[in-house]
């Protein structure tokens, strides 16, 4: 399994620096690379060779030496296979650390141990924590420049501790000292630093165990709708969808949300081959016994789901504020929500996240990079759920109508409404 | 440990091919169900044959619910047009040609002459047109991150304004891979499957699925001039220039793009397992290696996706 990784950290904190680490040292750069940042190494530096520059790619990111927007880069070793996100930590830096937590199996945090923990290194635990990453590497950088001081490091991961008590989920910390700039304890374990005997920062990744989704019952949201028409495939109606939440198998019993209809799946197709069964993550077409109307945006549910997704059109969730148009009570917007897209009306803010000290404020108005707590009314019926029981179900995105532009991630915490 | 172990290594087992695979099909089907009017970049080469192929599985046992589309520049490998003209019979799909000679000809782009002129800057504007003239509104393209460090910072949906362009700054997030397909008239989207892809998947897949491609893939003798450090056929938009002498090679191509400014690598790989082999223990990027283009500046690929390059 792929294990995913974001990144967070200040500007400054050794980031870029610390993914172009882990790429040099994994022999993940290719000669060419390499020679280009060395180039540019000369243009945009003292001329020593800057890893950074591996990330930032882009002209403007080297001449003004930041990153703008979140890039991914991927390397391998024989344990296991790595895709990093570079999540840059300025004007928009909740937002790039929303949108690669999101997609994380883990957040490698970085402090500079120089300064110690400070506001952003608060935040960044916190959205780990709102989008259900469980694990975090808690990298206490620049350990070259506090004469690797074990005190010093000491005294950041106890404040560390001290704030993740406070976090709306639990987090797992930990926390290691480096040097990204010299390689300690990046990939091979650091001769400055005896007095640390823990693992590198790789070594760590490759066997991090990850939780499996405890099974809350196979659904499959409506893409598609697979009808050939032709003479060989005339009677064919395929429901393409990606599965998620469990396992299902032909003659397995299903119901279809919002509606109250059941059928029995006859068929299962991926990529036009059949199967007899499906697993979580597999791109798929079914067919059903009966033929009723289906159409994207429904959800094919099995009646033996554990924990089956609830039909609500009033839906409580926490947001991502990510656009400079701030979200206010009564505006309206449009949502996505798995295949269905329907418009959302903000009746109430119930409150916005103090994300340095963990408490709540009450607020008319949610602005960039704000995380609040909404309560939207939806047009139509949406088949959701808890986000920390199900990510797929449970998340959304609110869109602007006038620009297109995606200015939330919502993480669906309650609902209302119709029950299932 | 060196990478190219674990390259070599990774070729026992599937190492995250279904889920890839998974992931490109559920992108095709969700920008799919969520436009009007899209198209299939076809260039002839592997990355598009890949996608292609993963394109026709989505929809299996229907046909593929649009066209695809070849940016013609006239500098073509015949192999190339040949295997094009194959591919779009066996999938049974509409051919959309949009030709840059159509456009040089119509006074819409200005060649640059001389004997290293090359088209590939050109097929921006042939390729706006062509979206505009068919009024397509989502064009599929067989870009990976891995390919150059301005890719790496591409979306999967990736929103282009009223004139093609990209831009970096103010793209969409894609929390949870959520993609977001509302446009205006005259705006148009660029989808990515194969985003998180890199080049050795996409020879373990063709392996796999024994997905066809174009014989220029595989080692054959060719004619060629060398020309700063890359091999490129003579014959067609190439010309010898004074001082440079011709010389038959065993080579194969990487990349298929304008024959002007596509360069083989001398290899002696003639099957995908070969062609696997080779790629693990390459040090060189595929782009670095046989693009004339991209080695001109050091942000030659963002300038040109800026304009609004596949
Ligand atoms: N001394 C020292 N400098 C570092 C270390 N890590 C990063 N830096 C420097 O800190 C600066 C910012 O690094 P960069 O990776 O661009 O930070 P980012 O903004 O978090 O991506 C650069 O000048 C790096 O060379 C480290 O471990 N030790
Ligand atoms: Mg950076």
């Amino acid at each position: 399994m792929v294990l995913r990784i974001a990144t967070a950290g200040s500007v400054d904190d050794g980031k870029s620096t610390l993914i172009g680490r882990l790429l040099h040292d994994t022999k993940t750069v290719f000669e060419d690379q390499l020679a280009s940042v060395e180039k540019a190494s000369l243009r945009y530096g003292d001329g020593s060779l800057n890893l950074a520059l591996l990330t930032d790619g882009l002209r403007a990111e080297r001449e003004q030496g930041i990153t703008i927007d979140v890039a991914y880069r991927y390397f391998a070793t024989p344990e296991r296979t790595f895709v990093v996100a570079d999540t840059p930590g300025h004007a928009q830096y909740t937002r790039n650390m929303v949108t690669g937590a999101s997609v994380s199996d883990v957040a490698i945090v970085l402090v500079d141990a120089r300064n110690g923990l400070t506001e952003q290194t608060r935040r960044h635990l916190f959205v780990a924590s709102l989008l259900g990453v469980k694990q975090v590497m808690l990298a206490v950088n620049k350990m070259d420049l506090v004469d690797f001081s074990q005190d010093r490091y000491d005294e950041i991961v106890a404040a560390a501790r001290a704030h993740a008590t406070a976090l709306p989920a639990p987090v797992a910390l930990n926390p290691l000292p480096i040097s990204a700039l010299l390689g300690d304890n990046v990939v091979d374990s650091s001769d400055n630093m005896p007095w640390y005997t823990g693992p590198s920062l790789l070594r760590q990744l490759e066997t991090l165990e990850l939780d499996d989704d405890h099974s809350i019952g196979a659904r499959l949201s409506v893409q598609w709708v697979i009808r050939p028409y032709s003479t060989e495939h005339h009677d064919f109606r395929g429901l393409a969808g990606r599965l998620t939440g469990g396992t299902v198998a032909i003659g397995d019993r299903v119901r279809v949300l919002p509606g109250a209809q059941q059928s029995t799946i006859v068929s299962i197709e991926r990529g036009g081959v059949p199967q007899e069964t499906a697993e979580p993550g597999e791109a798929i077409s079914i067919q059903l016994a009966d033929d009723i109307d289906i159409s994207r945006g429904d959800v094919v549910v099995t009646v033996a789901a554990p924990k089956p997704p609830v039909v609500a059109d009033q839906i409580v969730a926490d947001v991502s504020w990510m656009v400079d148009k701030p979200l206010e009570v009564g505006t309206r917007w449009i949502i996505k929500h798995l295949t269905r897209t329907a418009k959302a009306f903000v009746s109430a803010i119930e409150t916005r996240h103090d994300v340095s000290t963990a408490s709540q404020h009450s607020t008319e108005r949610l602005e960039l990079n704000d995380l609040g707590r909404v309560h939207l009314n939806v047009s139509v019926p949406l088949v959701v759920d808890l986000y920390d029981d199900h990510r797929p179900g449970g998340a959304a995105i609110l869109v602007d109508e006038a620009t297109g532009m995606t200015c939330g991630a919502l993480m669906i915490r309650g609902f209302d409404g119709l029950e299932s | 440990m060196t990478l190219t172990d674990n390259r070599l290594d990774g070729l026992d087992h599937d190492g995250g091919l279904d889920e890839l695979e998974d992931e490109a099909i559920t992108i095709i089907r969700e920008v799919t169900a969520e436009t009007r009017a899209p198209v299939l970049l076809f260039s002839g080469g592997k990355d598009s044959a890949v996608l292609l192929h993963l394109a026709a599985k989505a929809f299996r046992p229907g046909n593929l619910p649009f066209p695809v589309m070849h940016v013609d520049t006239g500098h073509n490998f015949d192999e190339v047009i040949e295997y094009r003209d194959r591919l779009v019979k066996e999938y049974n799909v509409r051919l959309v040609v949009a030709s840059v000679q159509a456009s040089i000809d119509a006074g819409r782009v200005v060649e640059d002459t001389g004997p290293r002129a090359s088209r590939n800057r050109l097929q921006s504007v042939t390729l706006l047109d062509a979206i505009a003239e068919h009024q397509f509104d989502a064009a599929f393209g067989g870009g990976r991150r891995d390919e150059d460090k301005a890719r790496a910072k591409e979306r999967i949906l990736s929103f282009r304004d009223r004139f093609g362009q990209w831009e970096p700054r103010a793209q969409r997030p894609e929390p949870w891979n959520m993609l977001n397909a509302k446009i205006r008239t005259g705006e148009h989207l660029r989808a990515f499957p194969l985003s998180n892809w890199t080049e050795l998947d996409i020879w373990r897949y063709i392996g796999r699925e024994e997905v066809p491609l174009p014989s220029i893939y595989f080692s054959h003798r060719r004619v060629v001039v060398e020309r700063n450090g890359m091999l490129l056929s003579v014959g067609g938009p190439v010309v010898a220039e004074p001082g440079e002498v011709p010389f038959e090679e065993t080579v194969r191509y990487r990349t298929v793009g304008d024959a002007s400014c596509t360069g083989a690598v001398r290899s002696t790989a003639a099957n995908v397992h070969d062609v696997i082999t080779e790629v693990a223990a390459a040090r060189i990027t595929e782009r670095g290696a046989t693009r004339a283009d991209d080695n001109f500046s050091d942000s030659a690929m963002e300038d040109r996706k800026r304009e609004g390059y596949f």
